[in-house]
């Protein structure tokens, strides 16, 4: 129940900001249509290129653009807070709290998540379904399994956040591995150009690194590119993901634990 | 009364810049990183971009290394306005903080402090990058005296372009401190755009991009002269030398929306 209290009160602490969240949509929709018009010059061109059609490249851009905030991908959230909160040493006090911390850190960084997809994610897909025509979920089951898609996106990309944040325990300043992180987010989540283009090897490794969780995957379903045990399969790649991130950061937190006890005196 | 010397501005701009350049370095590894981390972020867009051309034989009649010309030129161009006065986006912070109450009372134009405030070296890895896309991209064009003319008018007069523009849309903060997102449209998918020939723009966009955004002179008109290619919309061919006059329209634009901002301002304390 508390955690469900942390991530209300973060959904709310969001949406106070109203006029942000309009220009945001409205920037988003910019890029939307910029990166409509290059990737159908593209399919123009070679329309099979990775085994999309147009429709299925242009709803690609704008589902990219709506997943874009919710799944943080520049970093953000509630990771951010806890950065500076280690920077600080406020962390000390949320460590003797009788709540796990990566527990308290999830849960506000899913309501976050989830008022960030009611309004970024919503605006830009129905602009690019109005303005561009996207594509929309083939059945009902690639519908609900989107939806299930989505939040294992929002917890890898939290796990992979939580784990920068925690190198301020030892950098002090985390700013220069969010940026280094955030790079590899945009080339290895499909936000930049969609993984399938991906040739060779170096499409192999960025489907199978957890990057992949972020747009790939969820707007795979979305278009119904995945069925049956592939379906399933490609829930258990962000299961898996999301599992063993969450792993790792129980135990840089626990090494981290140590850190401050030690600077504390 | 007579004007300060512009070079005294300059020096006054160079000691601060170095102020901050101190103060980062005082967390070396952030330092690095994060001017690692800019280079890679730019640099893997390019190799987006390279991804793109193994799929394709050309992008609307533009093969790879026109487009790299294209995408070095526009991206070397910001690369050195963002080094510049990258800051200025942070104007909304100093206004709600009341920093820029401060700064008015010092003996230095508001503009070149707030352009120096917190300068980072950072954009070193994007400039580096932009510099190897552009350098590879120039061997695939055949020089003549005119055309290297054009080159480098076109990067003093891109950077001018993108200067106006940051400072231009930044000041959309003196008048609201909450939706400075409004103004990345059209700074950063200004620049965005010209990362690909504008030929796969319908011709309104491509007349918006001229005449309202005019980021079309960063590199896309330069370009084609440079290319010896005829403007697949049709478009004069002055257009092809008119850069260094779109880049001072904007930056006197951009600065007349500057000082209506800092008249209309108010203190938040006030």
């Amino acid at each position: 129940m508390l955690h469900v209290a942390v991530a209300t009160r973060a959904f709310r602490r969001y949406s106070t900001y109203r006029a942000a969240t309009l220009a945001g949509i409205f920037t988003n929709s910019v890029f939307g249509v910029i990166y409509s018009y290059a990737y159908m010059a593209l399919w123009d061109a070679n329309p099979t290129a990775g085994g999309y059609d147009q429709q299925d490249a242009v709803t690609y851009v704008w589902l990219g653009q709506a997943l874009l905030m919710t799944i943080a991908l520049w970093g953000g959230g509630s990771t951010d807070d806890l950065a500076e909160r280690i920077r600080t040493g406020d962390v000390a006090i949320d460590l003797y709290r009788p709540v796990g911390l990566v527990g308290w850190y999830l849960a506000s960084d899913l309501g976050r998540a989830a008022y960030h997809l009611v309004t970024r994610g919503f605006g830009p897909t129905v602009i690019g379904l109005v303005a561009f025509g996207i594509a929309l979920p083939p059945s009902p089951l690639a519908a609900v399994a989107f939806a299930v898609s989505l939040v294992l996106a929002v917890v890898v990309s939290f796990a992979i956040r939580f784990l920068v944040a925690s190198t301020a325990f030892w950098l002090l300043d985390q700013s220069g591995v969010t940026v280094m992180s955030g790079a590899f987010a945009i080339f290895f989540s499909g936000m930049m150009l969609p993984l399938v283009l991906f040739p060779g090897w170096l499409g192999t490794l960025a489907q199978a690194l957890p990057w992949a969780s972020y747009v790939q995957v969820p707007a795979d379903i979305w278009l119904g590119k995945h069925t049956g045990a592939d379906l399933a399969a490609a829930l258990g790649f962000q299961v898996l993901w999301a599992f063993v991130l969450l792993t790792a950061c129980q135990v840089v937190l626990r090494l981290a634990t140590r850190k401050v006890v030690v600077q504390g005196g | 009364m007579a004007s300060p010397e512009p070079a005294q501005h300059l020096r006054t701009y160079a000691r601060i810049a170095w102020l901050w350049i101190r103060a980062a370095w005082q967390y070396p590894t952030s330092f690095v990183l994060l001017a690692v981390g800019n280079g890679l972020i730019t640099g893997l867009d390019f190799v987006g971009l390279w991804i793109m051309f193994t799929h394709l034989e050309d992008l609307k009649g533009f093969t790879l290394p026109e487009v790299a010309l294209l995408y070095g030129s526009a991206s070397l161009a910001l690369a050195v306005a963002d080094t510049a006065i990258g800051s200025v986006e942070r104007i909304g912070t100093y206004i709600r903080t009341g920093r820029l109450d401060q700064m008015m009372t010092r003996p230095v134009p508001l503009l070149v402090q707030v352009c120096a405030d917190q300068f980072t070296l950072r954009r070193l890895g994007r400039l580096t990058q932009a510099a190897v896309v552009f350098g590879w991209a120039c061997t695939h064009v055949e020089w003549t005296p005119s055309r290297v003319l054009v080159a480098a008018s076109m990067l003093v007069s891109g950077a001018l372009v993108f200067f106006g523009l940051f400072v231009g849309f930044s000041c959309v903060q003196f008048w609201t401190t909450d939706a400075t997102e409004f103004a990345n449209a059209f700074t950063y998918g200004g620049a965005t755009v010209t990362q690909y020939p504008l030929a796969i723009f319908p011709r309104e966009v491509m007349l918006g991009l001229t005449f309202v955004i005019p980021v079309a002179f960063v590199n896309w008109y330069p370009c084609l002269y440079l290319l010896g290619r005829t403007d697949p919309f049709g478009m004069p061919e002055a257009f092809q030398l008119a850069s260094p006059l779109a880049g001072i329209l904007t930056m006197a634009a951009a600065l007349l929306v500057w000082r209506t901002g800092v008249r209309h301002y108010t203190s938040t304390g006030s």
